[in-house]
């Protein structure tokens, strides 16, 4: 089955080279597309480049010294490394969330209503109503209601991630992703976490690193399988795991490296 | 012996060889404790030096008093003091300053110095005597002790007390007569508060007047050098100044008639006291700051007299060239001083720093510029104070002189030392400090934090004013506290840009605009500097070095701990991740 025409594309990966420093070359030559309001899942060893090209849809890479990048990622049809592209426009639509949950050191309200305020919405109105339906979605609010002004660090680290997945909707992006959501977390929060992720997938285009393939077996529509720095396969979730074309696919899916 | 046995044995070697107890780490233990005594010890004994050697000064010892054979005339006479030390002297010292000793009674003898004040009548307040030749010593009951505004303590006998010259209560010196003391402390009471309503007068109304005199002066020398006024509007302005200084000159005169009707009155009473030698001495009560019977107090009493003596040592103004009296102008100083210097220095700091680690490039010049700023921190700081009197002072300050206040001229303003200048030279002094923690507290903070702002959609700037900065906040504290730690120490370059030996007003006060940063202001480091060497009265300035100094190590404790709290109250709030 032909992934690009069962539903509109959001972004479009076109011969993406990334380079760190001089010599190291992260991502080969990629070519993809990721399918809106479905979950996109890369897997792959260790280093091979799945989260060096997670960053690249949101530009997080432009922070790293010596970092580079070839060929194009277009969203809505415009390059987002083009000069004119403001990153921070950009990863106001891309959202992203990381390995670790990274709250900031302020309340759990001022958290979530972080975004808002940097784009400059301060009536309480609006805020407290965004910060009621973002940690809803993000099914923290019940646990929360009662003291959304005490600190954030105070929160347990699944209670923390679905926090910071609350930050991330709350400025409404198109796009979601989530760099091994749920790889710090004891099993019953990386539950939470994937029933979350099946909620939200109906709203937004979800792009997802994990290690574990049963999890990007039980979420994902479309797998990407990565190795050194290659795009090796990509296709429907259930070919790739169950009828891959790819020997390498096979051989790391049946867990023999890896 | 089963050598293998004992090898693989859990137990603990009984073998107690040197190199088994090095091996232990025990030593390890016992070095890195004993240093950590010893700071404990240096430290402790420090503060305790200071605080016996200082706060003994205020406490009211009795008067003794004595006859003493002098060595060289050999005659008696009768002496009146406090114990003030007693130290062990050779013979051969003493009989080479020429007194003729007897050989038996040891090889050392004791002499005490013995704080006689009078220095009116005797020229000196302490003299040594020694032990030996004083006899009959006794603690009459009637002695007393009068701290004056002159001359230092006076120790005798009340004799009588006077009203415009006529007796109206009197007493025999020997014979202590409670009524006659009382009538003497009434009237010293009544002295001493008209004399504070002189001073509160002089200290605030006159002071005022003054103030307004002047920028009246200044206005009319603005005035005259403006050019591009025609002359009708120059006379009217003229004729207002003019009109307000009439004003102030009628509100002057006022003034002037109330003091020297306070001072009339003030001077009404005086009272009679002869020495321990039987010299009679007329004193006027307005002279007299405060007047003891040490010899009649208990030890209750003795210590609310040494608090109240303490209190008034913290809150009063120096008196005869710094050896009487308080040092509050000089804590007032300091204190100001360094509040002063950290608000300069901590935004300047804190943005060079800022540049530094978060828009600069880390590369050579970054890595120069940060090498010489951690050098600068060790540059000798009188060497900022020659900066601060060249730049400041003659450079800077001389230009906002012709360019803002040259109705002054030649009077310099801002091209003088002052309390700006020497704020700022310090802030410059300690800018290193505050620049090399707050650097370290932005490295410190998890990039993660940073990646999560930015993913939100926020600039780099607004990730330093919204999440950095709050975050390092903690450690720009403690560059703060670091920096407030050297300036308050400082006296060096304070000499050069600002400090003075006596400062006739507090760089604060109730005139427009408020705060003076033009004016020279009192020091404690300099204080203690001033009375330690400049005094010329060594003896009666030495406790109060040793007081001094107490207090300039309180007080920079108290402003260190204000900063730690702060400190510590925002790591509480800002408490980073845990990664």
């Amino acid at each position: 089955m032909d992934v690009s025409t069962e539903k509109e594309i959001c972004l479009e990966v076109r011969g993406l080279n990334l380079f760190y420093g001089k010599d190291t070359q992260a991502l080969k030559d990629i070519d993809m597309y990721v399918t809106k309001q479905r979950v996109t899942a890369f897997i792959g060893p260790s280093g091979c480049g799945k989260s060096s090209l997670l960053r690249c849809f949101n530009r997080m890479n432009d922070l790293v010294d010596g970092c580079r990048v070839e060929g194009q990622i277009l969203m809505d049809g415009v390059d987002i490394y083009n000069k004119q592209v403001d990153p921070a426009r950009l990863r106001r639509r891309i959202g992203m969330v990381f390995q670790k949950p990274n709250p900031f050191p302020k309340s759990i309200y001022e958290n979530v209503a972080y975004g808002l305020r940097i784009q400059g919405v301060n009536k309480k109105r609006v805020l407290d109503e965004v910060v009621e339906k973002s940690l809803q979605d993000a099914a923290l609010w019940d646990e929360v209601k009662d003291r959304l002004h005490d600190s954030a660090l105070g929160l347990s680290g699944g209670q923390q991630q679905r926090l910071v997945i609350a930050r991330t909707i709350a400025i409404e992006p198109e796009v979601l992703l989530l760099d091994e959501p749920a790889s710090a977390l004891d099993p019953i929060s990386t539950l939470k976490i994937e029933e979350l992720i099946y909620e939200l997938k109906s709203r937004y285009t979800i792009i997802i690193v994990t290690h574990n393939m049963q999890q990007a077996a039980r979420v994902s529509e479309f797998t990407a399988f990565m190795y050194l720095g290659e795009l090796i396969e990509f296709g429907n979730t259930d070919k790739i795991f169950t009828n891959p074309t790819k020997k390498q696919t096979e051989d790391y899916i049946t867990g023999r490296y890896g | 012996m089963n050598t293998v046995e004992e090898k693989n044995s859990l137990y603990k070697s009984r073998k107690q060889s040197v190199g088994a107890w090095f091996g232990s780490g025990e030593p390890w233990i016992w070095v890195t404790g004993s240093a950590v005594a010893a700071s404990v010890i240096a430290v402790v004994g420090l503060l305790l030096i200071l605080l016996v050697r200082g706060l003994s000064h205020f406490w009211p010892a009795d008067i003794i008093e004595f006859e003493y054979l002098d060595e060289r005339s050999g005659q008696q006479t009768t002496v009146v003091g406090e114990i003030t030390d007693s130290e062990q002297v050779s013979l051969e010292q003493l009989r080479s300053a020429g007194l003729q000793l007897p050989e038996e009674g040891g090889e050392f003898r004791q002499r005490d110095l013995i704080k006689t004040g009078n220095r009116d009548v005797t020229g000196s307040d302490f003299r040594w005597y020694l032990s030996e030749n004083m006899r009959n010593i006794r603690f009459p009951k009637g002695l007393m002790v009068l701290e004056r505004y002159e001359w230092g303590n006076f120790y005798g006998y009340l004799l009588n007390v006077k009203e415009q010259g006529r007796e109206i209560a009197a007493q025999q010196p020997a014979e202590f007569d409670p009524e006659t003391w009382q009538v003497f402390e009434a009237r010293l009471k009544r002295a001493i508060e008209l004399n504070d309503t002189i001073k509160a007068i002089e200290k605030h109304e006159t002071r005022a007047l003054n103030y307004r005199l002047e920028r009246l002066r200044l206005a009319e020398r603005e005035l005259e050098l403006e050019i591009g006024l025609d002359a009708l509007a120059k006379n009217l302005a003229m004729a207002e100044i003019a009109q307000e200084r009439a004003e102030i000159d009628a509100e002057y005169e006022v003034l002037q008639t109330r003091l020297t009707d306070l001072h009339q009155q003030v001077d009404r009473d005086s009272f009679t006291a002869v020495t321990a030698d039987g010299r009679q001495l007329s004193l006027p009560f307005a002279k007299i700051v405060d007047a003891l019977l040490p010899n009649q107090l208990n030890a209750v009493e003795k210590t609310w007299v040494w608090f109240t003596k303490i209190g008034r040592f913290l809150s009063e103004d120096p008196r005869e060239a710094n050896t009487e009296g308080g040092v509050f102008p000089a804590i007032f100083g300091t204190v100001l001083m360094v509040i002063l210097m950290s608000i300069m220095v901590t935004p300047f700091g804190v943005v060079a720093a800022v540049y530094l680690r978060e828009y600069a490039r880390q590369g050579f010049v970054t890595r120069t510029i940060r090498i010489a700023v951690n050098n600068l921190a060790g540059v000798p700081s009188i060497v900022y104070g020659v900066f601060g009197l060249g730049f400041f002072v003659y450079g800077v300050g001389e230009q906002i002189d012709q360019l803002f206040f040259q109705a002054a001229l030649p009077a310099p303003t801002f091209g003088t030392p002052g309390l700006l200048w020497a704020s700022l030279t310090l802030a410059i002094l300690t800018v290193p400090v505050v620049i090399v923690a707050t650097e370290e507290g932005l490295s410190r903070i998890p990039r993660a934090v940073r990646e999560g702002s930015l993913a939100l959609g926020a600039t780099k700037a607004e990730t330093l004013w919204r999440v950095i900065l709050p975050m390092a906040s903690p450690a720009m504290m403690t560059g703060v506290i670091l920096a407030v730690a050297r300036a308050a120490g400082e006296v060096a370059p304070l000499m050069l840009v600002g400090v003075v030996k006596l400062a006739p007003a507090l760089p604060l006060d109730g005139n427009f605009p408020y705060l003076h940063l033009d004016q020279k202001f009192m020091h404690l480091g300099f204080h203690i500097y001033d009375v330690g060497f400049q005094s010329p009265n060594v003896e009666a300035a030495r406790p109060l070095v040793y007081a001094t100094a107490f207090l300039l190590v309180v007080v920079i404790a108290v402003l260190n701990f204000a900063a730690v709290s702060i400190r510590n109250h925002l790591r509480e709030k800002y408490k980073a991740l845990e990664h």
